[in-house]
């Protein structure tokens, strides 16, 4: 496999992928946030919290359309870029995407327009539930976009087929209830929802230090510090569960983000600052912590966490094993369709087939595992360590911000139960400067996640290497360069649309009620582009 | 599990063959008017006004329909994995140009109506005309090419290597096939205009709905008949086995004049879904002619559905068939997902198809009746 395509791929992925994230968490947080506020407003009748749903609702929605546009492009790009992945663990990832369609999307995007068209063709219960089921639908969005990601972490419930060769599902019920899929969809939606508090914190925060909008602006603040507050709390408490799962399924991942070369004697110390360097495998200037990555990867005192060194001999061991496998499999294939299969071959092939994703580390550098040489399989071996500087910074980015949107939401949730947002314009300004992190946070969650992963696109099965179509590095280039042109000029007209949104404010919906009884479009209610003071 | 083996694997074959019609022709028939109407845009509505009220008229319904694409995507995925990787790969620079188009679309919607500037608005109609154009050109160019065969084969680890260009797509029966689709989605998008609008847009809305029509049927036959006097079809020439694993390499097949009729030879009723596809139009141009929107809709709808069965009954059991191997042609029998698989999301889909079906009706009901010019000059109810 040409190494130009690889690349090329994964950065096309890595692209289209962290550009939809900018879209995702936001829609995911603002959905529920606009139904907890049109809740309010139903409950209580007090129309500025109808404004205040029509308001976020405007940003709500050149957010999703963009969201929309942009997953679209994910939804084909396995087929398009990842053909072997596609043949080779279609028959599982597919059914979680495809769920995906049939039970969220649907839903979510059926329901959008009426969100959006309904205001005075469905009475105020009705649309309530409208927007209700928008919500829900963008959050089981993300829970089968996780089952999917889920299995490519830890591949629960499947096996190899030699006669199709591919992976073939064998217990459905433990992809759905694959841990890491579990917590890895309460940790990403709780982000979405910090995001989405951070992005209506900062916003009217900026109304308030411009004394605009102010009854709008603090009763959003107060819906958004007190759900920020939860939801930022539960990214930790399920990051933390992450950590833990990683420690049982991914421990070549928990190893590269701590930068733990030698295994170190049980409770591991946590480093907490310091430069890795992977070719000397040492971390320089590291600040450590004692005992504290003991405590949160194994939850144990005496539990050893092995490290980088420990796993890449493991990994040797396992690559030996995969080689007898890969040996059995082809002795199985040999077979024509119908014929009886050697029983010693399938014998072999069942007790280390786990270990055939390793073998085919190989084939980066040998076309046959089987004639590898010591040197190769060492190679190989040393492979199964992803790139360890980007995610330790990555993971530390990550988990810094987490605790400062916690001390954020926090501040400005005692601030709204004293009832003096506006008291304090330095925390107003910090609130407004803190409106990027989060997606900073987010990104750099991606990034630990997926880059954590390599080299293998499905963990310990299935090498990124060997996922790829075999497309020209000409026709990589043209596509990834038209995906970043349309990108970057949509991104920037987004940015635009939004500021300008925001700075002309909620004025043109608090109008004098235009009726909200249904179907009654009098012609003679009051232009929306009257304001009236509120 | 042992309750997938309810259904035999040959069954869950056949039922996932029909629910993978059921899906295109729900997107073609659904986004189909959405795209018929973006294309007519910059003709249909010579204002600003007019411009806005076709928007308006697909505005709240194109998101939802836009999924059916996504699911189709999904869908493929999960139950024919294989013919997910061959034709996404394969058509892969063909797929980039539809995407575009779709990235495209959505935002044109969004950002057209956020400024009043005259030039600005004119940029996004004309993306939403290509959006609309492009995709449906492809599309067509797509089965017209699925037709012909694809220049793909696999290696002895099921690999795929395809070998043909984009331009290679681009040959003239492809290119006739693609006008076929352009003309039935203006056809049906115009049919939509009819009913949703009234005043000048939907009259110029009737007189291309008229031209497409009749385009429709013409290029329709002209296909037809360029496909049986100039395009090969292909049959498997070994044993068919309806149960065997999901490997294409384990058969044979070969290109064979005509080939592509034995099944409305053989199944004279097949012959009902081609002849749909010619009558239907014209009854969607009757209906037009006499001002019954929704009916002409319903005709229209009908028509694209024929056309589609008709591509279905003509190939099968072939679904991709390879014109540089024959051998690696994906059929119903032999390019599926697992057993397990297929039956776990015929239950899912059996549960959320009809409640897709049933609230997207009642979202219909909701938004039913002509788009109200006057509330569309006021932008009452946040419209675009």
């Amino acid at each position: 496999m040409d190494f130009d395509i690889v690349a090329l791929s994964r950065l096309q992925f890595a692209l289209t992928a962290l550009y939809h994230f900018l879209f995702v968490p936001l829609t995911i947080g603002l959905s529920i946030i606009l139904a907890i506020m049109e809740t309010v407003y139903v409950m209580t009748g007090r129309t500025i919290w109808r404004d205040m749903v029509k308001f976020w609702g405007v940003l709500f929605g050149i957010n999703f359309a963009m969201g929309v546009a942009t997953g679209i492009v994910m939804e084909f790009q396995f087929g398009m870029n990842w053909s072997y992945y596609s043949h080779y663990v279609g028959d599982i990832f597919g059914a979680p995407l495809a769920i995906e369609g049939l039970m969220a999307f649907f839903l979510e995007a059926t329901f959008v327009g009426l969100f959006f068209f309904g205001w005075d063709k469905l009475s105020k219960r009705a649309h309530l539930v409208v927007t209700w089921l928008v919500a829900l639908g963008s959050n089981l969005s993300a829970l089968w976009i996780l089952i999917a990601n889920g299995w490519m972490q830890n591949p629960v419930g499947a096996a190899l087929n030699p006669q199709t060769m591919r992976m073939e599902v064998t217990d459905f019920g433990a992809v759905l209830t694959n841990p890491v899929a579990q917590a890895k969809f309460v940790h990403t939606v709780s982000a979405g929802y910090t995001v989405a508090a951070i992005f209506v914190l900062g916003i009217s925060a900026w109304y308030l230090l411009k004394g605009r909008h102010v009854a709008l602006a603090k009763r959003s603040m107060t819906v958004a510090a007190a759900f920020g507050l939860a939801a930022s709390l539960s990214v930790a408490v399920l990051g933390d569960e992450s950590g833990y799962q990683s420690s049982e399924h991914q421990k070549m991942k928990l190893a590269a983000i701590e930068a733990m070369w030698e295994t170190e004697p049980a409770p591991a110390a946590f480093t907490a600052f310091g430069f890795p360097d992977q070719q000397a495998r040492e971390t320089h200037y590291a600040l450590h912590i004692p005992m504290v990555m003991g405590l949160i990867g194994t939850r144990s005192l005496n539990t050893e966490i092995p490290g980088i060194a420990q796993l890449v001999r493991k990994g040797e061991d396992t690559i030996r094993d995969g080689i007898v496998a890969y040996d059995a499999l082809q002795t199985i294939r040999a077979v024509a369709p119908g014929s009886p299969v050697p029983a010693a071959a399938k014998a072999v092939f069942e007790e280390k087939g786990q270990a055939l994703g390793y073998a085919l580390l190989l084939k980066r550098y040998v076309d046959d595992p089987r004639q590898a040489t010591p040197a190769q399989i060492h190679q190989a071996a040393l492979d199964t360590v992803p790139p360890v500087a980007p995610l330790f910074w990555s993971f530390r980015v990550m988990v810094g911000l987490g605790i400062f949107f916690i001390a954020l939401t926090a501040t400005f949730f005692v601030l709204s139960v004293r009832r003096t947002l506006d008291r304090h314009r330095w925390l107003l300004k910090v609130a407004v400067l803190a409106i990027p992190l989060p997606w900073v946070a987010v990104e750099a969650g991606w990034i630990v996640a997926e880059l954590g992963r390599q080299p293998w696109v499905i963990e310990g099965v299935l090498p990124t290497a060997m996922a790829v179509s075999h497309l020209g590095v000409a026709t990589l280039l043209a596509t990834i360069a038209g995906f970043a042109a349309i990108y970057t000029v949509l991104l920037v007209i987004e940015m635009k649309l939004m500021l300008k949104a925001i700075r002309k404010g909620p004025e043109e919906f608090t109008v004098a009620a235009v009726p909200a009884a249904p179907k009654g479009r009098t012609h003679a209610a009051p232009s929306v582009n009257q304001p009236q003071s509120a | 599990m042992i309750l997938h083996e309810l259904l035999s694997y040959e069954t869950l074959r056949l039922v996932w063959w029909v629910l993978l019609g059921v899906l295109l022709i729900g997107f073609a028939v659904t986004d189909g008017f959405d795209l018929g109407t973006g294309i007519l845009l910059p003709f249909a509505g010579k204002t600003d006004l007019e411009r806005r009220v076709i928007i308006n008229s697909i505005g709240p319904v194109w998101e939802g329909n836009q999924v059916w694409l996504i699911l189709g995507g999904g869908a493929i995925f999960a139950a024919w994995p294989q013919l997910y990787a061959v034709s996404f790969s394969g058509f892969y620079l063909a797929m980039f140009v539809i995407l575009t188009g779709l990235i495209l679309r959505p935002v044109a919607f969004k950002f057209r109506s956020k400024r009043a500037d005259p030039r600005w608005r004119a940029r996004w109609d004309w993306v939403l005309f290509f959006s609309g154009v492009v995709p449906a050109l492809i599309f067509g160019v797509a089965v017209g090419n699925v037709l012909l065969g694809v220049p793909f084969r696999f290696t002895y680890d099921m690999h795929i290597l395809y070998e043909g260009t984009f331009f290679g797509l681009l040959n003239p029966f492809a290119l006739l096939c693609g006008l076929v689709s352009v003309a039935m989605l203006v056809m049906h998008g115009a049919a939509w205009l009819q009913l949703k609008t009234d005043g000048e847009v939907a009259n110029r809305a009737r007189r291309y709905g008229s031209v497409a029509a009749v385009a429709t049927v013409v290029l329709y036959a002209a296909a037809g008949v360029a496909l049986w006097q100039a395009v090969d079809g292909y049959r498997i020439t070994s044993a068919i086995v309806t149960e065997g694993p999901s490997n294409p390499l384990f058969k044979t097949a070969q290109a064979a004049t005509g080939a592509w009729f034995a099944n409305f030879e053989n199944h004279p009723w097949t012959w009902a879904a081609p002849v749909l596809g010619l009558a239907a139009p014209m009854l969607a141009l009757v209906l037009m002619r006499a001002r019954r929107g929704g009916l002409a809709l319903l005709a229209s709808g009908a028509a694209i559905a024929g056309i589609i069965l008709g591509v279905g009954a003509a190939m099968f059991p072939f679904i991709l068939p390879s014109s540089l191997d024959p051998r690696a042609s994906l059929t119903v029998w032999d390019s599926s997902s697992s057993h397990l698989t297929l039956f776990i999301m015929l239950v899912v889909s059996s549960v959320f198809i009809p409640l897709i079906v049933a609230y997207t009706s009642w979202v219909y009901k909701v938004l039913w009746g002509k788009v109200d010019g006057e509330a569309i000059a006021d932008h009452r109810g946040h419209a675009y």
